[in-house]
């Protein structure tokens, strides 16, 4: 079997296990939705304000709730010591990395999708800028989350307090990607500059982590 | 059979070495968690086409030593050979590991389970989950979820998945545990006939008696070592005795 099929298999199984147990989406979505709720009753703002503050608020949800997934991804392997059986076989370690990135890529571009909506109703938002460089940033910036969450995840999935260690890897070293994300939402939101930069810095971020993710992911899965 | 002290690998696999039919080499074997020792200095060959039992109390090394065979954990020190190769990665498709706990989904059931680990082995083919199922007892149309099966259900399932790639070397981790007695006699003859068939065997348990009649070697372990390795009827009455309790 290839490593790509090795990784259809892995992610269709991920989401056969989600869609039946909902660990992961009820509480990213549970959490999104607080977000958007209490920080609009909080600022009351107006459509002028709104376009100010909205790429810094849809990536602080995006961001946490992504969280939740990234550690659910692994913590699924972890129950029975599944991933032994994944380590003692001939299956290549990137398949089931790949597979991974995929599964949370899709779990945080679904939440995504849902929660956009509420966004626009709660923070009467209307973009100046074209709302296609949004779907662009929203995949980019979800694309540089995922990757180097699901690593990261992996990284710290023997570590005793992982749910916190992850946070504390993961957003320093994604600095650099939400700075990106917020800057460019909040370019094409209020059409005061030009987004480009900020894209093109995700676009090579992305490319630089998932490249480094796959080349160290295998001594990942095999640390002791 | 133990090996001499500080043999290299290229003196070990030399032709005349008997170590070259062996299935398994361990030499001067040293696990370190922290500062304690799990293995001390284990340096013996396991031939090919024999069913080991592996006994000793809690904390001897068993499951330490099975885990270091199949590459899952590191050795502070030495190194092993399986099947003629350096790590367990280049023979990977020629080992069954089945350990302390299930390696299960507990979401998805039976067939699913074993659909999705045939499928990382190469094997496509539906009719293998089944037959493995079957020779485990269990019902390959069974719908429940592998988080409603019983223990005994969940053991049986995991030695299906650890054998379902007909692999060469079968290292397993207790597979008896919170089985019935009269199951786990029958996983046993399972071994006996998997071993007939040309198959090596290491069997950790503390259900020694059990594998009274279909094991060649009973390997005792204490305090990280191996202390001695028996036929069958050496160790008759002494398993009796330590098993009784167990079964």
């Amino acid at each position: 079997m290839s490593s790509l099929s090795l990784a259809r298999a892995t992610l269709l199984k991920d989401l056969r296990m989600e869609w039946r147990s909902k660990d992961a989406i009820n509480s990213m979505l549970f959490f999104s939705l607080l977000v958007v709720v209490i920080f609009s009753f909080a600022f009351n703002p107006t459509a002028e304000e709104s376009r100010l503050i909205v790429g810094g608020l849809i990536w602080v949800a995006f961001l946490f709730a992504a969280v939740v997934a990234l550690n659910q991804t692994w913590a699924r392997e972890l129950r029975n010591q599944v991933l032994d059986a994944y380590r003692v076989s001939p299956a290549p370690a990137n398949a089931l990395f790949v597979a991974k990135v995929l599964g949370n890529f899709l779990f945080v571009v679904v939440l995504e999708a849902l929660m956009a909506p509420l966004f626009v109703v709660f923070y009467q938002l209307r973009s100046v800028g074209p709302v296609w460089q949004l779907v662009i940033i929203a995949l980019l910036g979800t694309w540089a989350l995922v990757v180097n969450g699901t690593f990261f995840a992996a990284l710290s999935i023997r570590t005793r307090n992982r749910e916190i260690m992850l946070p504390l890897i993961l957003f320093p070293i994604s600095i650099p990607a939400l700075l990106a994300m917020v800057d460019s939402t909040t370019a094409v939101l209020t059409g005061e500059s030009s987004p480009d930069f900020w894209m093109k810095l995700l676009v090579v971020y992305d490319v630089i982590f998932t490249a480094v993710c796959l080349l160290l992911f295998e001594s990942v899965l095999n640390a002791e | 059979m133990p090996l001499d002290g500080n043999i290299q690998p290229e003196a070990v696999i030399s032709v005349e070495s008997p170590a070259i039919q062996a299935a398994i080499v361990l030499q001067d074997l040293v696990k370190f968690f922290g500062r304690f020792a799990a293995l001390r200095g284990i340096s013996e060959y396991f031939v090919p086409a024999r069913l080991y039992v592996v006994v000793g109390d809690n904390g001897a090394g068993k499951s330490t030593l099975l885990r270091v065979i199949a590459g899952l954990t590191q050795p502070s020190q030495g190194w092993v050979r399986l099947l003629g190769a350096k790590n367990a990665g280049a023979v990977a498709h020629r080992i069954g590991y089945m350990g302390h706990a299930s390696l299960l989904y507990d979401e998805l059931n039976g067939m699913e389970n074993l659909r999705y680990f045939a499928g990382l082995y190469g094997i496509p083919d539906d009719a293998v989950c089944r037959d493995a199922m079957r020779k485990v007892g269990l019902d390959a149309d069974l719908e429940r979820r592998v988080g409603q099966y019983s223990q005994g259900m969940r053991q049986r399932l995991s030695l299906a998945r650890a054998v379902l790639h007909d692999p060469d070397l079968i290292l397993l981790d207790e597979p008896f545990s919170n089985v019935d007695a009269r199951s786990a006699r029958d996983m046993a003859a399972v071994l006996g006939r998997v071993r007939d068939q040309g198959k090596t065997i290491f069997v950790v348990t503390h259900q020694a008696a059990l594998m009274e009649q279909v094991a060649d070697e009973f390997v005792q372990m204490s305090a990280g070592k191996i202390v001695s390795r028996t036929g069958p009827k050496q160790v008759s009455a002494s398993v009796a005795v330590d098993a009784g309790g167990a079964l």
